[in-house]
């Protein structure tokens, strides 16, 4: 919206407003009168953002407007203010979802790239508008605002009809009289001044929520005292639901998050079964560990090659020896690779054995009961202190001669104690937790660091023998990625020699004493397991 | 940013006429378009129904007392905006000649709005003057309407020589023929002679035409309440010489 300028929302009673504007031409005066502002424009509008909001949290609001043939990309802060337009070209138009860098470069794409990221952006609401507009003349009949009455019905996500909306816009210099005409507007009769923005009418006549974190593996709000079993069914069900969400757009290939939020939402549910397992029904963790193995199993493929398609242009940007049109057939081996693993990712989700898991795994969790008297914020916290203890004691064991492995099953243990850490968030204190989450993830960042880099070594020499093998290998290439294998090499012994300050910050007594206080913060008198 | 100025020593030979069709046509390409209306008769203002009024003056603007931003008002036309007109004007030398580098005040003044407009017109009065010098300071295309008349070329030659004499920044000169009547003689004659003998003439010519006078009536430019006549013909011939000649890029290219 133009700074300065009003919206009012008719009510539902109002209906397509013709009331509202035959009123507002009887409070023409000497002082003030109405012209046709011309023909009334159709106005398609497609609004973007990524499957998990990144626009909308960022405030930023963008849409496709197809008026007269001619399709524009607006983008504008929640404030209504223009933060960058694009003409599209006739061809060849954007076809959505696309990624960012799939727009036409330019002022628009740059301000989209840091809060899109690597998403794609997709279609979250589609409208087409009757625009007409009206002109608010002074006594001298010169045009101090236009009034533009936008009727407007939502196509998708659901078809639903939007109050009409007016925007009074004041032409520069008539601030003054144009309230004057806004407070005329505001009084008559079915007419409420303010209201959201177009985006959020047309989602809320559709029955959506924006912001919602949709796929996102996430803490479930938690009352203390609620039965450990109910609460892991909880905690359990919401992960579902986030794999559930996560699959469609892993199987459209819209972007490479979708599959990377599936697998976070799998690692939760199979550490918070290895973990808290006990906690619910006897034998129901036995029976899904395995099947949820099977699930991760399944996606680590094709995520490994995402990972190294993602750095690719970071990784050729590093060559010094060779040039980045060295590694060009690694790239083509790489994607190739990936679409293979891609097509038996997506037989695997659209399997049977992955449908009876969903279900099944609903079911079960459906059946949960309160086992003895348990509550989860007791359980919160032995878990998490034992879990404390297990990445302590592994840590501790490391020393400068310790093999790679070790290093790697602290990763786990790290990486199951933030995954509590997190699950159980909203038990804790929103400071503390955040706190302990930034600690944790300094030791992580760099044993992440080594171990991807071990990992990475590994499957570029077994990608090197396929090439090789395949006569896809060329010996530039090859030793391209040998330069790229030995730089990986330097970053893997770089993070072992950060680790022993990282570790020692991890294992030192604020750290210790923070992450032990974690459960105490919420936590009601302890009851004992029947 | 660039900066236009319709300028002659001469009263009522199409200044404001030339001034208010070009800002509206450069608008209509595109461009974002401010038009200062420096006379203090205020008729630019009066064709765009924009009261010819400035809070605290002509003095205030030129102290930098009131931000020009602030008295800017929109005119009925997407992209157009316009500096009014103030009858405190008629006193801007005195003002002018009280500042520091009276003749690069105005040129000061407008820098800041470089970020918000492509192109500012400015309609001066008829005169040579301090505020006459600071336009042709501040412009970087003078557009010199010219009644095909001796005297008139006599007083081109004038600014022409005036403007050579400027150190550093010189604004160009591009004249036209205006209020022409083909039935005159010494106008044809005019017309066939003198761009043969001076280069900054244009080739597009504004005939003396009812309808332009008409303006005043419709209190809108002609290129818009008649776009279809040989008027506004003619004066989209002029704007397509004019944004060529300030090295203005062609927004249908």
């Amino acid at each position: 919206m133009t700074p300065g300028s009003r919206l009012y929302v008719l009510d539902s009673t109002a209906g397509a407003g013709s009331h509202v504007l035959r009123s507002l031409a009887e409070t023409s005066d000497d002082q003030l009168g109405w012209a046709n502002g011309g023909t009334a424009r159709t106005i398609r509008r497609t609004w973007l953002d990524t499957f998990d909001w990144r626009l909308y949290r960022a405030g930023l609001t963008l849409q496709q407007v197809l008026r007269n043939g001619q399709a524009e990309l607006v983008l504008t802060a929640r404030d209504g203010e223009l933060v960058a337009t694009e003409l599209l070209p006739a061809s060849p138009r954007p076809r959505w979802p696309a990624l960012v860098t799939q727009l036409p470069a330019g002022a628009l794409r740059d301000a989209l790239a840091s809060a899109a990221g690597i998403r794609a952006l997709l279609p979250v609401a589609r409208a087409i508008s009757n625009v007409g507009e009206l002109q608010a003349l002074n006594e001298d009949a010169k045009t101090i605002a236009r009034l533009a009455v936008d009727r407007m019905a939502v196509t998708f996500p659901a078809r639903a009809s939007v109050p009409a909306r007016l925007t009074l816009v004041p032409v520069r210099g008539y601030a003054g009289q144009a309230g004057k005409v806004g407070r005329a507007i505001g009084s008559l009769p079915g007419v409420s001044a303010g209201g959201g923005s177009a985006l959020e009418a047309a989602l809320a006549a559709a029955g959506v929520r924006p912001g919602d974190s949709a796929g996102k593996s996430t803490a479930v709000q938690l009352a203390p005292d609620r039965p450990a079993a109910q609460a892991m069914s909880d905690i359990l069900e919401s992960l579902l639901d986030s794999m559930e969400a996560n699959v469609p757009g892993t199987i459209r290939d819209i972007d490479t998050e979708f599959l990377h939020d599936l697998r976070v939402a799998v690692r939760w549910t199979r550490s918070a079964l290895k973990l808290c397992g006990d906690a619910l029904p006897r034998g129901m963790a036995s029976e899904f560990k395995p099947e949820f193995r099977w699930l991760g199993d399944l996606t680590t493929p094709t995520r490994d090659l995402d990972v190294f398609l993602l750095g690719y242009q970071d990784m050729a940007a590093s060559l010094v020896g060779g040039s980045e049109t060295d590694l060009v057939p690694f790239h083509d081996f790489l994607a190739a690779a990936r679409a293979d693993e891609h097509r038996r990712l997506v037989a695997g989700l659209r399997s049977a054995r992955f449908n009876h898991l969903r279900s099944n795994w609903r079911a079960a969790l459906g059946d949960v009961r309160p086992i003895g008297r348990l509550t989860v914020a007791a359980l919160a916290d032995a878990k998490i202190a034992a879990a404390h203890r297990s990445a302590l004691r592994t840590g501790r064991a490391i020393t400068p001669s310790s093999p790679a492995e070790s290093l790697h099953d602290l990763r786990k243990r790290c990486k199951e104690l933030r995954y509590l850490v997190e699950m159980f968030g909203s038990l804790h204190d929103r400071a503390q937790l955040s706190q302990a989450v930034r600690e944790l993830k300094a030791l992580q960042d760099c044993l992440g660091e080594f171990q991807d880099a071990e990992v990475q070594r590994a499957e570029i020499r077994g990608m090197a023998d396929q090439m090789l093998a395949g006569g896809r290998g060329p010996a530039p290439t090859l030793l391209a990625m040998g330069e790229i294998v030995a730089g990986l090499a330097v970053r893997q012994s770089r993070a072992r020699a950060q680790f022993t300050g990282r570790f020692a910050d991890f294992s030192g007594p604020a750290s210790r004493n923070r992450l032990a206080a974690l459960a105490r913060t919420a936590r009601p008198a302890r009851t004992s397991r029947a | 940013m660039k900066i236009l100025a319709t300028y002659n020593i001469k009263g009522g030979v199409g200044k404001t006429a030339t001034a208010v069709n070009l800002g509206y046509l450069a608008a209509r390409d595109g461009y974002r378009v401010l038009l200062w209306d420096l006379d203090p008769q205020g008729a630019a203002s009066f064709l765009f129904r924009i009261k010819p009024r400035v809070k605290g003056g002509g003095k205030a603007l030129i102290r930098g007392h009131r931000s020009i931003d602030d008295a800017i008002k929109g005119t009925d036309f997407a992209g157009l905006d316009l500096l009014p007109a103030d009858f405190t004007y008629r006193n801007l030398d005195l003002v002018l000649d009280a500042a520091r580098q009276p003749a690069k005040r105005l040129a000061g003044l407008l820098a800041p709005l470089c970020g918000e407009y492509d192109i500012i017109m400015l309609d001066c009065p008829p005169s040579i003057s301090l505020l006459s010098e600071s336009v042709l300071h501040a412009a970087d295309l003078l557009l010199v309407p010219l009644i095909p008349t001796t005297l008139s070329v006599r007083t081109l030659e004038q600014l022409t020589e005036f403007v050579a004499g400027f150190n550093g920044h010189r604004p160009d000169i591009l004249a036209f023929f205006s209020m022409l009547d083909r039935r005159k003689r010494l106008h044809t004659q005019i017309l066939q002679d003198l761009p043969t003998q001076r280069p900054d003439i244009a080739t597009s010519a504004i005939s003396a035409l009812s309808l332009i006078e008409q303006m005043s009536v419709h209190r809108a430019p002609v290129t818009a309440f008649a776009p279809r006549t040989a008027a506004a013909r003619q004066y989209r011939e002029l704007w397509r010489e004019a944004r060529e000649h300030a090295g203005l890029p062609d927004p249908h290219a």
